[in-house]
């Protein structure tokens, strides 16, 4: 069997000429851990958000318009899919932001030894969790 | 001694070495910009997450009450602009990983920015239409 390893990309050198370079193994040959889970985690929840951001600019653009408008919105926001879709959101939110503070504290150079890094990314995993179900919470309790 | 540096290659080029000049220091960049929008959007993410309970179920008069304080109106259109910056630096790296060839590259950068940036006026004036009570 070859080795995944040889997987072969075709690229040019710097004189032009089209060369095989070795590609590194991708997602699959690894065990999974904690912190390859998170780092994949992070990208997705930022695509989602980002998908997310269609409803916040739906909202604003809505509530401009007029009442009309603004309760349709409403009225999708307020149904048992909308507050499964804002529950979604919320839990890509928080994890993303969690994340994000934990990619901070990387940059700042700190946190990169092996015991660091499983807890970190730990915390980023419970605080996700607390965050979005008092979130939730709250946000039952003055509805 | 001066004989021995005949086999060292300078690793610069021509035009470098014409110039005299070192790196632009532009190149982070873009780095740069995602950690600055990623720490405006820390406190901005508490302040958005919290005025949105408050508002959950509230008539179309009290958003636009809300969006009427000057206060809520300068902190969401400065979310709007860290967050739509983010976003825009966010998606171009995904892009830039996954979209191989480079005219499809290209071609679906321009369109994520053409969307993004659409995206972030239109929620900077419908938020200014009803800060400022148009």
């Amino acid at each position: 069997m070859r080795d995944v390893r040889e997987a072969l990309m075709v690229a040019r050198n710097s004189d032009g000429k089209p060369v095989r370079r070795p590609v590194s193994p991708h997602l699959d040959v690894y065990q999974w851990s904690l912190s390859m889970a998170l780092s994949i985690l992070h990208r997705a929840s930022g695509i989602a958000l980002a998908a997310g951001s269609l409803v916040l600019v739906w909202w604003l653009v809505a509530a401009a318009r007029g009442a009309a408008p603004y309760a349709i919105v409403q009225g999708f926001l307020g149904s048992i899919f909308g507050w499964i879709v804002l529950f979604g959101w919320t839990v890509a939110l928080w994890f993303h932001f969690c994340s994000g503070i934990r990619h901070l504290v990387w940059d700042a150079g700190k946190g990169f030894e092996k015991a660091e890094y499983t807890q970190s990314g730990w915390i980023v995993v419970i605080a996700t969790g607390v965050l979005s179900v008092l979130t939730l919470i709250l946000a039952v309790a003055v509805r | 001694m001066a004989n021995d540096n005949t086999n060292v290659s300078i690793m610069r080029s021509g035009l470098g070495r014409a110039r005299g000049l070192g790196a632009a220091k532009a190149g982070y960049h873009h780095w740069w910009a995602q950690r600055v929008t990623a720490v405006a959007l820390v406190p901005l993410t508490i302040w958005f997450i919290f005025s949105l309970i408050g508002l959950l179920g509230a008539s179309h008069a009290a958003v636009v009450t809300w969006m009427a304080s000057p206060i809520n109106l300068v902190l969401m259109l400065a979310l709007i602009v860290a967050m739509f910056h983010h976003m825009e630096l966010g998606l171009q790296v995904v892009i830039e990983d996954y979209v191989r060839a480079e005219k499809c590259r290209l071609a679906t950068l321009l369109a994520m920015k053409a969307v993004v940036w659409l995206l972030g006026l239109s929620a900077a004036v419908a938020a200014l239409k009803m800060g400022l009570g148009g």
